[in-house]
């Protein structure tokens, strides 16, 4: 028994074995997790952990030591930055992938485009039928995710707040009646089982159940479909960059690693997963 | 003492005493323990989630906090208001008290009154496995079988409600309701029964005029444990109760009970900051919601053991 703990911590210890934990972001798990595996492949001596329960607790993380790679769908917050130096840590942002945030509905819904402005307008409770933005009339059922995630945060900044309009007004929320769901996936299987839900997952989300909505920047610009190319091309108005934040300038395996993610052999598989490569 | 009883016997013996007796008192002592460390942990609880916890009423006043309806934590500045929260807790658990505590005495008196042996035999523990189910796969079944069912048959925009994890609730705390009760029911003297049969009652009668009353405390206990089970609950609420943020007026609206409120926060509250604390308030209140619910059963019951002893 004692034999075998003691075998047990040498081959850990001494084996050269590492181990990366990754935090963060639900949208950028499950191409975290495509990396991690294929890295492990090569790698078979370190062991890489990624979990996905949003951006905001990847940041947490980060600023309490316990995870090595928070991965963001959002940028850090000032108040964030502020928070790591108290507790000695540094962080350093590495752009690792480009994400649509694509907007989605039921199928047989009849809208194919919406406005940012009236996109806010639904998000904040102002709109609630599909009749005023040119759909059926029935009630529109708006999903958000919760509080902790990147998506809800950049959502509300981009289409909510309007960032970068004239019309953007930094005092608009989320509507009381929006339904704040703990998980993209399942926000997804909402969109695909009622024909009066819209929700927002990024762009590896998107299934064939669902019908991504073309996205006009005002009343007068022509709708563009979430995809690589519109993203690429900056054609597509609410892109945003997918990040790794790390405690200082990466080093060791973890730096093995993140030059793994930005190899074009990296950026190969953000495509098969569905996001945007950085080129 | 020792001089006059025979040297070697009496030696052994008192040593033998001494030694029983000092085993005695270190599982006295260990006992002692094991029940102050119970309120060593609940203290330690009470103290952390009042040091935590507190600090939120100086950002905004508990009357604020209480009473106001804006919830938004991650903005600047934030704003943290919980009445929605609280009736989201209200409706979830009235639904699944009212659902649960008919169906579950109900049962109970089946089974410890009516089924025969065999039956009750086999059922008790079917029921009770039913309250080894993990709540995630409870409010999975929610989500893919309940919430489509609720959403048709009460023509609504969307099955994820208050009321669809109220049912899922009800279902979590039937077995405990179940189980207690019929422990308490089966407690109450076959004299009882008799008595009651000499009388010429029926058996419908027995049970509810001198069973059900007289296992009255422990069915409470066990209702009891039941309401507690649907507050305390989170892993379902979270999943499939809508979690919109405006106050719910009925059963069928999204509405995001207080622990749902704190698990869907507390992944990215900073320790020690705005959110963090808000946060611990929303527990101190539950907490003190649980107490009160238990204080209230007490009375209660205390009420209900006078009127028997007249």
């Amino acid at each position: 028994m004692v034999v075998v703990l003691v075998v047990t911590i040498i081959a850990l210890g001494g084996g050269g074995g590492s181990s990366i934990n990754i935090i963060g972001s639900n949208t950028v798990t499950p191409l975290s997790s495509v990396w991690a595996e294929e890295f492990m492949k090569t790698h078979p001596d370190v062991s890489i952990a990624v979990s996905g329960p949003g951006s905001g607790v990847g940041i947490a993380a980060l600023i309490n030591g316990t995870a090595d790679i928070c991965q963001a769908s959002r940028k850090i917050k000032q108040s964030e930055i502020d928070q790591a130096e108290v507790n000695g840590v540094e962080p350093y942002e590495i752009q690792v992938a480009t994400d649509a945030l694509s907007v989605v509905v039921h199928p047989s819904n009849p809208v194919s485009e919406l406005t940012i402005a009236q996109l806010s307008a639904i998000y904040t409770g102002q709109i609630t039928n599909w009749n005023e933005v040119g759909g059926n009339d029935v009630e529109i059922v708006a999903i958000a995710r919760d509080t902790n995630s990147g998506t809800h945060v950049f959502f509300k900044e981009h289409v909510v707040q309007m960032k970068g309009l004239t019309t953007e007004d930094k005092s608009l929320e989320y509507g009381g009646d929006v339904l704040m769901l703990p998980s993209t996936e399942e926000g997804v299987s909402q969109v695909a089982s009622n024909p009066n839900a819209i929700f927002y997952p990024g762009l590896g989300y998107v299934t064939e159940e669902v019908k991504p909505l073309a996205i006009k920047q005002m009343a007068d610009s022509t709708g563009v479909l979430p995809s690589v190319q519109t993203a690429l091309d900056g054609t597509y108005p609410i892109a945003r960059p997918l990040l790794f934040y790390t405690d200082g300038e990466p080093s060791d395996v973890i730096k093995d690693f993140i030059d793994y993610c930005l190899s074009s052999e990296g950026q190969d598989k953000v495509i098969e997963v569905g996001y945007v490569p950085l080129e | 003492m020792l001089g006059k009883t025979s040297p070697t016997t009496a030696e052994s013996g008192e040593a033998l005493r001494r030694r029983w007796r000092l085993g005695e008192k270190l599982i006295e002592s260990w006992i002692f323990l094991a029940g102050i460390l119970t309120i060593v942990v609940l203290l330690g609880i009470i103290a952390l989630l009042l040091k935590e916890g507190l600090p939120a009423f100086w950002y905004t006043s508990p009357w604020e906090f209480l009473f106001g309806t804006k919830w938004y934590p991650v903005s600047e500045p934030p704003t943290f208001g919980i009445t929605s929260f609280f009736v989201a807790t209200l409706w979830v658990t009235l639904v699944a008290t009212a659902i649960s505590v008919p169906i579950g005495v109900a049962c109970a008196a089946y089974l410890a009154e009516v089924a025969p042996a065999k039956v009750r035999e086999t059922v008790k523990p079917i029921i009770e496995i039913l309250a080894g189910i993990p709540s995630v796969v409870m409010g999975f079944i929610g989500l893919m079988l309940l919430s489509p069912l609720v959403q048709s048959a009460f023509n609504l925009n969307t099955g994820l409600c208050g009321l669809t994890a109220g049912i899922m609730l009800s279902l979590m705390s039937l077995p405990i309701i179940i189980s207690v009760s019929e422990d308490a029911l089966r407690a109450v003297p076959d004299d009882f029964r008799e008595a009651s049969y000499a009388l010429g009652a029926t058996k419908w009668e027995t049970i509810r005029h001198v069973c059900i009353p007289g296992a009255l405390s422990g069915i409470t206990a066990a209702v009891m444990l039941g309401v507690g089970r649907a507050i305390g609950e989170t892993m379902t609420v979270l999943m499939i109760a809508g979690g919109a943020l405006a106050v719910p007026v009925s059963p069928t609206d999204p509405m995001m009970p207080m622990t749902a409120a704190i698990a869907s926060g507390i992944g990215n509250a900073v320790r020690g900051g705005l959110q963090y604390q808000a946060l611990f308030a929303i527990g101190l209140i539950l907490f003190v919601i649980t107490l009160a619910v238990n204080l209230i059963a007490d009375r209660v019951l205390e009420r209900q053991k006078r009127k028997f002893a007249r």
